[in-house]
Formats: structure tokens, sequence, C-alpha cells
């Protein structure tokens, strides 16, 4: 808390608040639990539109699939926990968002983890993925709720730092949604779960600090300890209580505690509570009421239930062997009250927790594109190292340890555009994040603008109509008037892609002062988009047959700022590619109208490691190879081929399709050339009637495998 | 008709599924606390999942639980008992099916698709396979390299194999005695299998091969 946040909490207040009321307010005016550097420009993201329940404002967003079908999707980030102990941090990261989820009334179905990392070769750096990937697995797996995709991301950048960001999504009818508030007094509020222990003490207030040099030794009690096992007890026996319909709210307790859930829950509408603090089951013995009020321990949920109805709620949870304490009362004054046995020791107005003021830092503009000169190489070794890269090659070693299948509705799995839930007989949910921090880095709103893009350039190639988005905005210090600037334009681009296709945020997340030995992240806004696709219509990026035609959609331009060739070559400026909405409209709905004519047998959105890589990941996904013309690649500004292989250039898509249907297909593009055909198991890139690469399958595949290795196994 | 029990232990995360797969085999069934009775049923599906978090050992813990005294009165009767993955744990810790599930050779847990061959059909769970069938489903499993001392009380039901059906070390994802992927007891009335049937029940999810287990003992319970 900052002085003038005393001051005006003093004078709202009319004294000074005790010891057990500060630490109450310190964690709910912290950035992490208030928003209070970001609400103000998060007021500009579109969150309404017909697809839309429920916006923002309660745990997690509620979107319709069909008439009868709503899908409730959040995403949350874990970031300092997991830099201080990343099997920890990941992993009780997977248990709140699995709890947002299921306290808007759904059963949680998918996860996704867009996890990012310093790179490989250093030891800490491994330590952190490693841990990090078996932190979600171990959790994931336990609860049944597949992890089925992500995206994981290797930068200096994030040296000896971590950013874990988990999306999740439910599924519900529209009537079984339960809200986080109550609307009466008198309801008893009861906590189910684990026991209240001394983990996660200031968790929300050590999120909302950067990281010392020493953290690891120094906050492992601020990091809350997993326990999956009872997270599964816990789904269960929630989504039996709710089946009663005698819930009246519903919250899970997450950053902040009993606190923030029974505050918020008890004010959101402007009632009040009674908390008896030494009614908390506590983990350890001697546990003074400051640390049950704010204590992060995992797996606990709050229900307010009627009187009468409490035994029958209660005879669920021991059904399941859980434990369940009235711990409270709401009641019609505004007031938040804590007793501690029969001694009232706290009492504060219940606003005074929520209604925190917006803190507007100094926001600098900066400029640091230029454009630069691209290197000198043979396009093959160029080719080979981007193709080697940890950010290109298969991520199989990390979901392969993530039960991707359990629930039984997994259609498109792990490693394509996006993947696919099956919903019924006829529609699946297509479910995909994406995250382009190096553009944002060059430039956040252009950065920002992209993620937008490539979510939708990603539905669009297993042939979804998107559906609605969520953003996960991970940044350093907002007090840094630079990064503050490029928050506010970050949240700009956010708007702007969105509304131009139509799309709104559902809920989101703001994960400030990641940085670490006083360095910055780069700006990282992270999007996930939910679709809707006719499962008849799924279409995946692997080659299908031998001698269809392979072409290539959208404009390529001189536009390698943040590439993935730059950074492999030690490139660092550059100009970002730019986002020309109109072109990504036109172009998405090409190509979805392609796939619903059933005129395409293949489609992939080009986007890291530009076309090259993309057409390799086709040739690796469909077992086959291919021969193309570099020259033949629509660009524009006098590209050499290396340019045009490794461009990344938004609004572009790679199509294969059986050559007689070509004239229909062409007429659907402005934007359009057939630049090879698909072959058996070489990939030959031409250049002017001579082979610039020839490489063969098998061998494209071994590097593309090659992350155990990396990993020294 | 006769009724099957998919019991769920504490942590058991595969009893939806795999009561879907049962009906759309034709079978009637009902998923069941592990606390309840089996006394109406006539078959008996232990699911997969991490039944009490595979505390002390995978499968340890619930082959204990009182339930378990019932499913082995049903074995002595002949009904059928199917354990899949978690399953195939607690019925081996249990003492059902002898030998034990160690960790895969690569000790984390591994999703992944694998190719089975069907080597025995004159089982309750295998009736409509071809003897030799090449069958398709995921694994998800960290504990699944069977091992036994003593294979003369056992028959192999489904081994990893590749898409032509050979039995090599390549495809072996866990490093299991023999490519074992399931056994049943010499009576062919319980069997223990890691793959996942239940997950290949539907077309949309990759493959319809796991179907034929479960319409098998629908078949066969109502013999």
């Amino acid at each position: 808390m900052f002085p003038h946040e005393e001051e005006l909490i003093k004078e709202r207040l009319g004294r000074e608040p005790n010891e057990v009321e500060k630490a109450m307010l310190e964690v709910m005016w912290s950035e992490h639990a208030s928003y209070k550097s970001s609400r103000k420009w998060l007021k500009l993201l579109p969150t309404k539109n017909d697809h839309v329940i429920l916006g923002p404002g309660e745990d997690a967003g509620v979107v319709k699939f069909d008439e009868s079908t709503a899908i409730v999707v959040g995403i949350e980030s874990h970031n300092h926990p997991s830099a201080v102990e990343p099997y920890g941090g990941a992993a009780t990261g997977v248990g709140g968002i699995v709890r947002d989820i299921l306290c808007m009334g759904a059963r949680p179905i998918a996860l996704l983890d867009p996890i990012r990392f310093g790179p490989l070769e250093k030891e800490r750096n491994r330590y952190l993925f490693e841990y990090v990937v078996k932190g979600i697995a171990d959790y994931g797996n336990r609860i049944g709720v597949p992890t089925v995709g992500g995206e994981t991301e290797f930068d200096e950048s994030l040296d000896n730092y971590t950013l874990v960001n988990v999306a999740c999504i439910g599924l519900m009818k529209p009537e079984e949604l339960v809200h986080s508030y109550v609307e009466e007094s008198g309801l008893l509020l009861v906590l189910v779960g684990n026991k209240t222990g001394r983990d996660g003490i200031h968790g929300v207030t050590f999120a909302s600090e950067e990281l010392s040099e020493n953290a690891e030794e120094e906050d492992r009690s601020a990091v809350q300890i997993p326990d999956p096992f009872t997270e599964k007890l816990l789904i269960e026996a929630t989504l039996e209580a709710l089946a009663t319909g005698k819930v009246k709210a519903l919250k899970d307790l997450g950053g902040g505690g009993l606190t923030c859930a029974s505050s918020e829950m008890a004010g959101k509408k402007g009632f009040g509570a009674i908390i008896y603090a030494d009614r908390v089951p506590q983990r350890e013995p001697n546990m003074n009421p400051m640390e049950i009020m704010i204590s992060e321990s995992q797996e606990r949920m709050l229900f307010a239930v009627r009187k009468e109805d409490v035994n029958e709620i209660g005879k669920i949870f021991e059904k399941y062997d859980l434990e369940w304490t009235v711990v409270g009362e709401t009641i019609e004054e505004p007031r938040y009250i804590v007793y501690w046995n029969d001694e009232k020791i706290a009492d504060l107005p219940i606003d005074l927790l929520a209604d925190v003021p917006i803190i507007e830092w100094e926001a600098k503009p900066y400029d640091i594109e230029k454009d630069v000169q691209t290197p000198e190489l043979s396009v093959e070794e160029a080719l080979l190292e981007v193709l080697s890269s940890p950010n290109i090659i298969s991520k199989a070693w990390i979901w392969q340890q993530y039960d991707h299948e359990v629930q039984g509705r997994t259609v498109l799995k792990p490693g394509l555009d996006a993947t696919v839930l099956k919903i019924n007989d006829e529609y699946g949910l297509a479910f995909v994040s994406d995250g382009n921090p190096s553009y944002s880095h060059l430039n956040p709103h252009y950065g920002a603008m992209s993620a937008v893009a490539e979510v939708v350039r990603n539905l669009a190639s297993v042939g979804a109509r998107p559906l609605a988005l969520v953003d996960n905005l991970n940044f350093a210090s907002p007090e840094r008037p630079e990064v503050y600037w490029s928050f506010i334009e970050t949240i700009k681009g956010l708007a702007d892609a969105a509304k131009a296709f139509g799309l709104a945020y559902v809920s989101g997340n703001v994960s400030f002062y990641n940085e670490v030995g006083n360095k910055s992240i780069k700006p990282t806004p992270v999007v996930a988009g939910l679709g809707k696709v006719k499962l008849e219509n799924i279409t995946t990026m692997g080659f299908k047959d031998e001698g269809d035609l392979i072409a290539v959609v959208g404009i390529t331009k001189k536009e390698l700022g943040g590439s993935e060739f730059y950074r492999i070559f030690g490139i660092k400026e550059g100009i970002a590619p730019r986002v020309d909405l109109e072109r990504e409209k036109r172009n998405v709905e090409g190509i979805l109208k392609a796939i619903e004519l059933k005129l395409v047998k293949a489609v992939h959105d080009v986007s890291k490691g530009g076309l090259a890589i993309a057409l390799i990941e086709m040739a690796i996904a469909g077992n086959k190879g291919f021969e193309v013309d570099i020259e033949k690649v629509p660009a524009e500004g006098g590209l050499s081929p290396l340019e045009v292989l490794f461009s990344e250039s938004h609004g572009r898509f790679l199509i294969s399709f059986e050559e007689k249907n070509l004239e229909k297909i062409k007429a659907i593009f402005d934007e359009f050339a057939v630049i090879g055909r698909v072959a058996e198991k070489v990939l030959i890139f031409n250049h002017k009637n001579k082979e610039a690469i020839n490489l063969d399958l098998r061998q494209v595949k071994a590097l593309y495998n090659s992350l155990p290795s990396l990993l020294g196994e | 008709m006769p009724k099957f029990a998919v019991i769920v232990f504490p942590g058991t995360n595969c009893d939806f599924e795999t009561v879907e797969a049962i009906r759309k085999a034709g079978g009637k069934v009902e998923r069941v606390w592990y606390k309840s009775s089996l006394k109406d049923f006539d078959g008996v599906v232990l699911p997969g999942g991490f039944s009490y978090a595979d505390y002390l050992r995978a499968g340890a813990i619930s082959a204990r639980a009182e339930i378990m005294e019932e499913v082995k009165v049903l074995a002595n009767d002949g009904k059928p008992i199917l354990g899949i993955c978690n399953g195939f744990q607690v019925l081996t810790e249990s003492g059902l099916l002898p030998g034990a599930l160690r960790p895969n050779k690569v000790p984390r847990f591994l999703c992944k698709w694998v190719y089975l061959k069907v080597s025995d059909t004159q089982t309750a769970f295998t009736q409509f396979y071809e003897e030799g069938e090449v069958i398709r489903m995921p694994i998800a499993h960290a504990e699944g390299n069977y091992y036994a001392n003593d294979l003369n009380k056992v028959k192999i039901a489904f081994q990893y194999s590749d898409e032509n059906g050979n039995i090599t070390n390549d495809v072996n994802p866990n490093g299991s005695l023999l490519n074992i992927a399931g056994i049943s007891n010499e009576k062919g009335n319980i069997l223990g299998m890691m793959p996942h049937p239940e997950r290949a029940s539907d077309r949309w999810l990759g493959s319809e091969d796991g179907l034929k287990v479960f319409k098998s003992i629908v078949e066969y319970v109502k013999r």
C-alpha cells in the first residue's frame, strides 16, 4: 500500500485501522486484487455482444454456445509464485482457475497453459521449465481436467524468471449459472475444503511487487501448497451441491483468501458480513486471526446458503469427506465484521475493502522501431537454425505429460492450430491462446493486435468461427513510465482488434511487477479465444495427398522485427509486423468459406518462423513433403528469398487442395497464389528454377523432435 | 436387463466417459460411489483416474476398500470385472490379477495414442475382435510398466505393437514385459488394461476401436 492510500483509509474510516483490519485492507488494496493501475484502461475493452451471457466482473466470463449450452471461461497468471517455486506455483495456478470456473456453476472441461521461460541453456531456466510443466501435469491430471494446449516460448528477456498463465473452460446449461454475490441477509457462509494454513500469506501483496534476487529463500511462504486430490473432491461435491438449487452464492478462495471471498460475496450488492475467524479449521496450531483472514491456502470454497438448507448441503460435503464449517453470515448493514472468540476484532465499512481508488501512473511513449538489414546467409543454413529453435520445435515432450484426453472430448489434439473439444454430436468448441511479446516489445499496439489476429486465424484454420476472447496482461512495474505506456497501448490494440472482429473479452487478468533483479519483462499480452466449429468441418494443418496444390493466402512484406529468424541471429531491432484488420477479416472469412464449402484439405496459419516453418509444420503433421517456388509467393517491397521465407507478416494462411477446386478457391480470395505441390517425403524450396533447399522429411522430423535432447535426455 | 457398476473412488476421473461408452455399447450402467453396495450388479468396471491421488502406490489404497470384497465375490461368480488404467492398478494391488504395474521406463506421465495387437479373443472383453487384429487407443499413465514373475496364470489380451501388429521394443511406451498392455485371468472374466478403450469409443475422438470391449461385456452378461 502506498502512503497516500494509508492516509485515505484513515480519513474514510475516521481512525487508524487496527492490525487485523490493516492486513485485510493491504490485501484488498493490493494491485493484484484491486486492479487499481489497470481498471481505468480495461474499460476500453469491448465486453458485450450477442454471444456474451456474463462479461468481466465475476470469477469468470460466460459465453452462449447454443440455446442449451453455455461455456464459462477464465484466465489467470501465477508468475510470481512459479518463479519462486515452479512446481507449487504452476500447480496452484491450475487449481485457482479451475475453481473460478467451478464457482460459476460449470464443470471444468479443459485447460490451456501459455508458459514462458528464459533460454534452456541455463540450468535454472531448465529447472523452472521442467517443474512448471510437472506442476501443471500433476495437478491437471489428478483432477481429471485435460490440459489441451497452450504455448511455450523461450526468450533471453525471461532469464531466471517465468510467466505461467493458465486458461480454463467449463460447460454448463445457461440456467445453471450461479453468482458470486448474495442478494439477501441472514445467509450462512459455509467454508468447504482444505484447512487454512500459513501458506500463501500475503500472496497477492507479494504478487504486487517486484521479486528480489533472494526471492527463492525469502518468499516461499507466499507460495501456496497444491492438493489436487481435495480439488477433485471439491469439484464433484460442489457440482452435486449446486444441483440441489439451494446454493445462493458461491465463490472460491483465491488471492486475498477468506477476506476477499467473503467481503466481495457480501458487499457486491450492498450487504455486509460477520466472520467468526476462530471457527475456521486450522492446519497449524496457534494461527492468529490475521493469518486466518488472509491466508491463501488452496482448495477452499465459500458457499452462501439459507439456514434451513445448510444440513442438506453439508451432507453432500460429508459424502466426499470434505470438512465444512459455518464461518459467518450475511447481514443487512453494509459492514465487514470479524470476531475472534467473542471479541470483535475488525469492523469496517464493507466498501472500504472493495472501493479502491484508481492510480494513474505517468506514461511515457517510446519508439525503438528501426529498419535493419537482414543478414546474408544461405537459406538452408538459416532454415535449419530456425527449425531447431526451442520456440519452433515440437512441444510433444510437454503435452504428452498432460492428460489431454480425459473426459473424452478432445477431437483435435494439442500441437495443431487449435484444440477442438466435442460439445455435442454436431458441434465442437475450438480453444487456443497466443501472445507475441517480441512484437509487443518493439510496438505494444501492434503486438497486442497480433495476439488477437493470431487467435482468430488459429480458430479459422481448424474451421471455427470465433465466439469470445479472454486476455492475460503480463507486465513489469506500472510505476515505470515506459511500461505503463506500453500497457495502455496494449489495451488499445486489444480493443481495436477485437472490435474489428466483433469480439468481446469476457474475462481477464492483469499481472504487473513481473521483474527480477530490476529487469523488466517484455510487454506480454496473452489472448485466449473460443470458437464454434461444426465437427464435420474440422480441418487440420497436415498435408493430405501427394499432388495437391499448395497456395498462400495474404501478402508477404519485409516484416521481420521480433521474428524468430531475427531472434536467432541476434537482431534485437526491426519493425514489428503490422496488423491490417481489414485484410485479416477478409482472409479469415475466405478461409472459413473455403472450409465450409469443403474446397480445402489442409489449412495452417502463418506465424512464428514464417512461411518456411508453416510449410514444414504442415509436412510433418501430414507425413508428406512438398515442392514450392519461393518467387511465386506474393510479396511487397523487394524481399530477398530469406525474407520471403521468414517474414512474419500477418493475415496469411497456407492451404492445400485438389487441383480441380482451384478456380473456385481463386474466386474466394483477393490475395492468393499457388506456390507448389504436396510431394512424397522430400521438402524442396526452389528459387529461380534452382533448388535452394532440399531436405529429407526424416531429417526434418528428427530436428523437429529435438526438445528431449535439448533437456539432456 | 443386466446392469454394470462403474466404481467411483475418491480421485477416480474417467467414470463419466466410461459410463457413456457402456451405454453406447447398449449396456445398462450406473456410477457407484465406493461406499455403496454392488448387490444389484452383474459386472464391474474400475475406471481410470488417480484414486486417492496415487498416495502410497497407484491403486494401493482403493484395493483395500470394502467394496473390493464385493468385487471379489462377483469375480468368483464369473461376472466380468474390467480394470482400466488406474483400475488395472487396483486389480493387481488387490490380487485379482497377478503382477504389478511399475513406473514407466521413462519415469513420468505419458499420454499418447498407441497401436495394440489383440492377442486373445477368448475373454469376456475381446470376443468381438479378430485374433491378431491391430487397434488404436490412447494411453495416459505414469505407472503402466507391467511385470510378473510368472505368466502361467494369466492370458495376454493386448500387446503394444506397431500399426502392422509387430511387437517390438520401439513401440513399447512404458517398458512392460512382452509389451503387455492388458491381461486377463485364466477364466477370462477379469481383465486389466492400461490403454483407455472409453477414449476410443467415438469416431470424432480418433477411433471407435475401444467400443468393442464394452460391446463384448454387454453381450457376455446377457448369457
